[in-house]
């Protein structure tokens, strides 16, 4: 169970991690205050999703530590984080449904692994939480059967079986239709506030994202080069924030890739 | 010179480390201890799917290599007027040798392949990643139950192997090629031992089975995400099964033979 006495959830603080001899982070800090949505933003290839995974004890910091309620999650025996992981609940891009199983299965996947329910109650709880996602009608359906914006939202129902204080988003707006992505939009902010969850979005979605965010951090070369409100953030006149934020083509983050000149090239 | 050195050096360091993760990861799969309760059902299905589903092409093969080895074991025996030992060859063959490996090598081509595919796509798509988010350790969900079943598959198909096989000399020398029913069966129960062919011929199975199915969950677990990973990792526990297998029954059959 979570305790509530403090107004941080998370607390990532001076954190490093290196993959192939490449820094992904170096030095960041983080908080993830209570009952909120954060947005993580940032370019394609910025880590966004590594943080999450650092979060969720999925990867190792060489250095720093990620607090979680207080605990610095990657001390945690192996039967302590799974304790810990029962409540949070992790939507991955792809959804990563068991494709052996129906979408009804997939939902009592957790119920069935962590609870002695009886199956009756079981039976009940799968559609009350399809029903949520507006899909209890096709609890029968097989993972292959769905569309990308189904599956994410059967993936939604599967996380929250379990009720958890905790919720990460992996680019859940991702290749998703305008009507789609407005469901999905609508229904993280709803649950977020009914449930009283803790919200963590990692998207480059900039406008659905800032739309829900109520606060928004931009990752970049490792570092953060900007954070506050969806409001500040837009406002911040940082040549990166600002390049990011407003989708220009050109600016810190050049449009040509370096090469030499040219007229050299063309033998002008 | 020195970085072709270095890079052979590198090679061999890479295969120790290699070695190593797959012994700690079959060690966490054998003991990370499961409920059982939900562990027997899961292990039920993963033997259907290994074992039941194999048993097609281990008949088979079976039936025609007992026959061809019922065919060139009379070629050969008849020049020496020995057709009645036919029943001894073809036994003795099946149960020392031929049972064990080639059910092995069936075993990998077929289960062995598909374990392989389907752990490396679970990982692929992030399911297994998605089971260790729901704290469920997929070691003994997914992996244990896979290996288990591999395990007790083996013996069991190569005792089949051995069966049709044997049945598909007698088919062959008796039925077609006339040898003496009674002389072939009676020479086969007085030269076939029960403890120095047919259980060596089991326990070269059961270890086979471990090998097999070992190199099968180790390549798919740690296989690179993307379909060219798995099709690399599909046909590595192919060909290191194979191999292992071969070299594990020379070791088995110098051991057996007493001549270690």
């Amino acid at each position: 169970m979570l305790q509530t006495s403090q107004p941080n959830l998370i607390k990532i603080s001076n954190l490093d991690f290196s993959r192939n001899g490449r820094y992904i982070f170096k030095d960041v800090s983080i908080e993830i205050p209570r009952g909120k949505i954060v947005a993580i933003m940032g370019p394609s290839g910025s880590g966004k999703t590594t943080l999450l995974r650092l979060i969720s004890a999925q990867l190792t910091p060489e250095v720093g530590e990620v607090l979680v309620d207080d605990v610095n999650i990657h001390h945690l025996s192996r039967r302590e984080l799974y304790k810990k992981r029962r409540s949070m609940g992790f939507l991955f891009q792809s959804g990563a449904l068991f494709t052996n199983l129906s979408v009804f299965e997939n939902v009592a996947f957790p119920l069935r692994e962590h609870t002695k329910l009886p199956e009756v109650m079981i039976h009940d709880l799968v559609l009350m939480q399809l029903e949520t996602v507006g899909l209890r009608g096709a609890r029968d359906l097989m993972p292959s059967e769905l569309s990308g914006g189904m599956s994410r939202r059967v993936a939604l129902a599967r996380s929250l079986s379990l009720n958890p204080q905790l919720m990460m988003y992996d680019e859940p707006f991702t290749g998703q239709d305008p009507i789609t992505m407005g469901v999905l939009v609508k229904l993280i902010k709803h649950l977020n506030d009914i449930l009283g969850l803790t919200s963590i979005i990692v998207s480059h979605d900039v406008v659905e994202t800032a739309s829900i965010a109520d606060y928004i951090y931009v990752i970049a070369e490792g570092h953060v080069i900007g954070s506050g409100t969806a409001k500040e953030v837009f406002a911040d006149k940082s040549p990166w924030v600002n390049q990011f934020i407003h989708g220009l083509a050109d600016g810190v983050v050049p449009f040509h890739y370096p090469s030499k000149s040219y007229a050299e090239d063309l033998n002008i | 010179m020195l970085k072709k050195i270095q890079k052979l050096g590198q090679i061999g360091l890479d295969f120790c480390h290699r070695v190593g993760v797959s012994g700690i990861f079959l060690l966490q799969t054998i003991f990370r201890r499961p409920r059982l309760i939900r562990f027997i059902p899961l292990v039920m299905e993963q033997i259907y799917n290994v074992g039941v589903l194999s048993l097609v092409v281990i008949v088979l093969s079976g039936l025609f290599i007992g026959m061809v080895l019922g065919l060139q074991g009379f070629n050969i025996l008849q020049k020496f007027s020995a057709e009645s030992q036919l029943g001894q060859l073809v036994a003795l063959s099946i149960v020392r040798e031929l049972g064990p490996v080639i059910t092995a090598l069936l075993f990998a081509g077929r289960a062995g392949s598909a374990l392989t595919a389907e752990i490396g796509l679970m990982q692929a798509t992030e399911q297994i990643a998605s089971m260790e988010m729901m704290a469920v350790d997929p070691l003994w969900r997914v992996i244990a139950p896979r290996f288990w079943a591999g395990m007790i598959s083996m013996p069991i198909l190569t005792v089949i192997f051995s069966a049709v096989a044997i049945f598909g000399g007698y088919a062959v020398g008796v039925g077609w090629l006339g040898v003496d029913a009674g002389q072939f069966w009676s020479n086969l129960q007085a030269s076939v031992d029960f403890r120095l062919d047919i259980v060596n011929g089991i326990i070269k199975s059961v270890v086979f089975g471990f090998i097999c199915t070992w190199i099968a969950i180790y390549q798919g677990y740690h296989t690179v995400p993307t379909a060219e990973g798995i099709g690399r990792a599909t046909t590595k526990t192919v060909v290191y099964s194979s191999l292992a297998t071969l070299c594990l029954d020379f070791v088995l059959t110098a051991m057996m033979l007493g001549g270690w």
